[in-house]
């Protein structure tokens, strides 16, 4: 039995594969086209899926596309009909769109699929699985759990923004549902706005501005209240009210009405090149605050409903690290699983998981201890062929190294030096985080780093925190937290003793001040907060990247590195040695290794001067 | 043909038959729209807007 799992149109197209319930392969769409967070149909990811599987199209039996168009359209209107006359022009722009294309999703999808091969539609079911659902069923099937509470939370789905289901055997129920316009994702997605970055990929950036704020401040406290006084009723199930007469999403083209934000807090909507200043750092982490508190209650709600000890969580507000952090230590659960493609991108898996085990009604796969993901290790890897193409085409000048000790003992001393290395190896990564296989890599020990990598490597804003890489077995001696987290999804304090002391008045100096306090003996990775985002590296799905972590520990005492995803800012995570190669020229990047290659900086001929990057990829 | 009878389907099925004329009017109007890209409609729905 093949599924076809996809998801498109709205932000992150992606295209996943199931052969008999097992998870072949994923991709987002983005990584193919090179268009950061591509919303058309996955041509390309459906290629690769299929190639991976080794099937043609016409054997694929099932397809399932992650939400129902009709219901988010019914949504649309009612929605409208509810705000009218507010709303009318959006109204107007957006009916065209749906008139033309998003209602006859059937027909769009059939096409698309078409111009890809020998596609038979009389062959195929064309499944619609609701969006939440979709979000549910990728947190749930793939976990290592054969029973779970599952907690979706993102912006909106057709009517849900958020759901609390039960997962036994191979069932999902749905036991309650948040339903738009009141959205945790919504009123975060405002936030985001009204601080000057951009919705639907600015979020994480405003996640890593709050740890700048200040909690013992007056505006802090301010800004508290005026959200739950004006803003954001929180219920005690964690369900929240938003008081729509400051809110323009539900029928306008912005997230807020700027006027009457400016007056409620008392600063105007940063525009995106505008300096970052106190009062915005304070706003971000009251946002971020009132974030955990509504999950940590929906959570606990989850917990009333179902019961269970195991709690799954997927849709795009399980992206914030910080809050799943907060929730595993509060302990509401005894075990917690995070989709890595939490976003809409993993709706694709969820999709096709949902055809499998509700729709065909197939039981669940025995999971032993271990989730089903295979370390989110599902996208394309290359051959050395590939490799030597790309060294031909650009007259690269590489050294090939067979021996896998002598490669990894290398790479090692390399990041031991102060250099910044490329790490391109196997199988890419689904979801948004680099997981050791297309990864800048640098040295956690040295304070120099993380400015280093974000302005000459990255060249993204400076304020933003880096995640480590840990030895699975090292995490306790690191971090306050004692579980593997593959998936870099946990954000957790760091440990007492590689702290170190701070100066008087620490949390109230000023951004750049407060960032070139040295606060651990591993500064890289330690955020203003003490905290960092951790990614633990066991040996069995990323045996090379645990290899190269042990190398450097033998090295230095350290099983520990910077890990940041292999791209400039805008560009999507790097595909093919091709893109790596380029990445790697483009920036001040010191080595790269390519599966057995590595590439020195200084020995490479020299890069085109018409190399326009910064026009291709915009600012995110 | 397919798409009209998922449409009557998912309104039978939510019980929102009252949704019915607005959809038939916003589908009838997007014809017109799309027609009056490459034809001499377009100033007809020019003047209606």
């Amino acid at each position: 039995m093949i599924i076809l799992g996809i998801s498109a149109y709205y932000h992150d197209s992606a295209a996943a594969i199931l052969v008999d319930g097992v998870i072949v392969a994923a991709a987002q769409e983005e990584r193919f086209t090179r268009i950061k967070h591509d919303a058309s149909f996955p041509t390309e990811a459906v290629k690769y899926c299929l190639e991976e599987a080794g099937v043609h199209l016409s054997e694929v039996d099932h397809i399932a596309f992650y939400d129902k168009p009709f219901l988010k359209f019914e949504r649309l209107l009612e929605t409208y009909y509810a705000f009218s006359p507010r709303g009318l022009r959006s109204f107007i722009s957006s009916m065209p769109v749906w008139v033309k294309e998003k209602l006859f999703m059937k027909k769009n999808i059939r096409t698309a699929l078409e111009a890809i091969g020998d596609y038979d539609r009389s062959k195929t079911t064309l499944l619609f699985p609701e969006h939440h659902l979709s979000h549910a069923a990728s947190a749930y099937y793939p976990s290592p759990y054969q029973e779970s509470a599952v907690l979706t939370i993102d912006g909106v789905g057709e009517w849900a923004t958020a759901s609390i289901c039960h997962g036994e055997g191979h069932k999902i129920s749905i036991l309650k549902e948040m339903r738009f316009p009141h959205s945790l994702g919504l009123l975060y997605s405002a936030f985001t706005y009204f601080l000057g970055f951009k919705v639907n990929s600015g979020e994480y950036k405003m996640m890593g501005l709050a740890p700048y704020g200040n909690a013992q401040s007056e505006q802090y406290a301010k800004y508290q209240q005026v959200i739950r006084e004006h803003l954001c009723e929180i219920k005690p199930d964690g369900s929240i009210r938003l008081d729509q007469s400051y809110f323009n999403y539900a029928t306008g083209l912005r997230m807020v009405f700027d006027k009457k934000w400016e007056q409620l807090f008392g600063i105007k909507r940063r525009e995106v090149s505008e300096e970052i200043t106190q009062d915005h750092m304070d706003l971000a982490l009251a946002i971020q605050h009132l974030t955990e508190e509504i999950v940590l209650l929906m959570a606990t709600s989850a917990k009333e409903l179902t019961g269970s000890k195991n709690l799954v969580l997927a849709g795009g507000v399980a992206l914030n690290c910080v809050a799943n952090g907060k929730l595993i230590k509060a302990g509401i659960f005894d075990n917690v699983w995070i989709q890595p493609a939490a976003g809409d991108a993993g709706g694709a898996l969820g999709a096709a998981m949902a055809a499998h085990h509700i729709y065909l009604d197939q039981p669940m796969i025995e999971k032993e201890s271990l989730d089903t993901m295979q370390g989110s290790y599902l996208g394309p890897e290359y051959s050395r062929d590939a490799v030597i193409k790309v060294i031909k085409q650009y007259k690269a000048v590489a050294t090939e190294v067979t021996d896998l000790d002598a490669l990894v003992a290398n790479t090692a001393k390399i990041i031991t030096e102060g250099n910044v290395v490329g790490w391109y190896q196997g199988r890419m990564e689904f979801g948004p985080r680099a997981l050791g296989h297309r990864s800048i890599l640098g040295d956690a020990r040295n304070t120099e780093m993380q400015q280093k990598i974000n302005l000459k490597i990255k060249y993204r804003e400076s304020f933003r925190p880096f995640a480590p890489s840990v030895l699975e077995e090292d995490v306790e001696t690191y971090f306050d937290h004692d579980h593997a987290s593959p998936y870099m999804l946990v954000v957790k304090e760091i440990s007492d003793h590689i702290r170190q002391d701070v100066p008087p008045g620490y949390a109230g100096l000023p951004l750049m001040d407060k960032l070139r306090v040295n606060r651990s003996s591993l500064p890289s990775i330690t955020h203003v907060d003490f905290t960092g985002r951790i990614q633990t590296v066991d040996g069995k799905y990323n045996a090379r990247y645990h290899q190269l972590l042990s190398t450097f520990k033998s090295m230095t005492g350290v099983g520990v590195l910077i890990n940041t995803s292999f791209n400039v800012r805008g560009e999507p995570i790097v595909c093919t040695p091709e893109d790596a190669y380029r990445c790697f020229m483009r920036t001040e990047m010191d080595y790269l290794v390519i599966n057995d290659f590595i590439f020195e900086k200084t020995a490479q001929p020299d890069w085109q001067s018409e190399d326009k990057w910064k026009e291709e990829f915009t600012l995110d | 043909m397919e798409f009209l009878k998922d449409l009557l389907a998912f309104l039978k099925e939510r019980k929102k038959w009252w949704l019915l004329p607005l959809i038939v009017i916003i589908l009838l109007i997007g014809i017109l729209l799309i027609f009056a890209e490459s034809s001499a409609v377009g100033s007809f729905i020019y003047t209606i807007f």
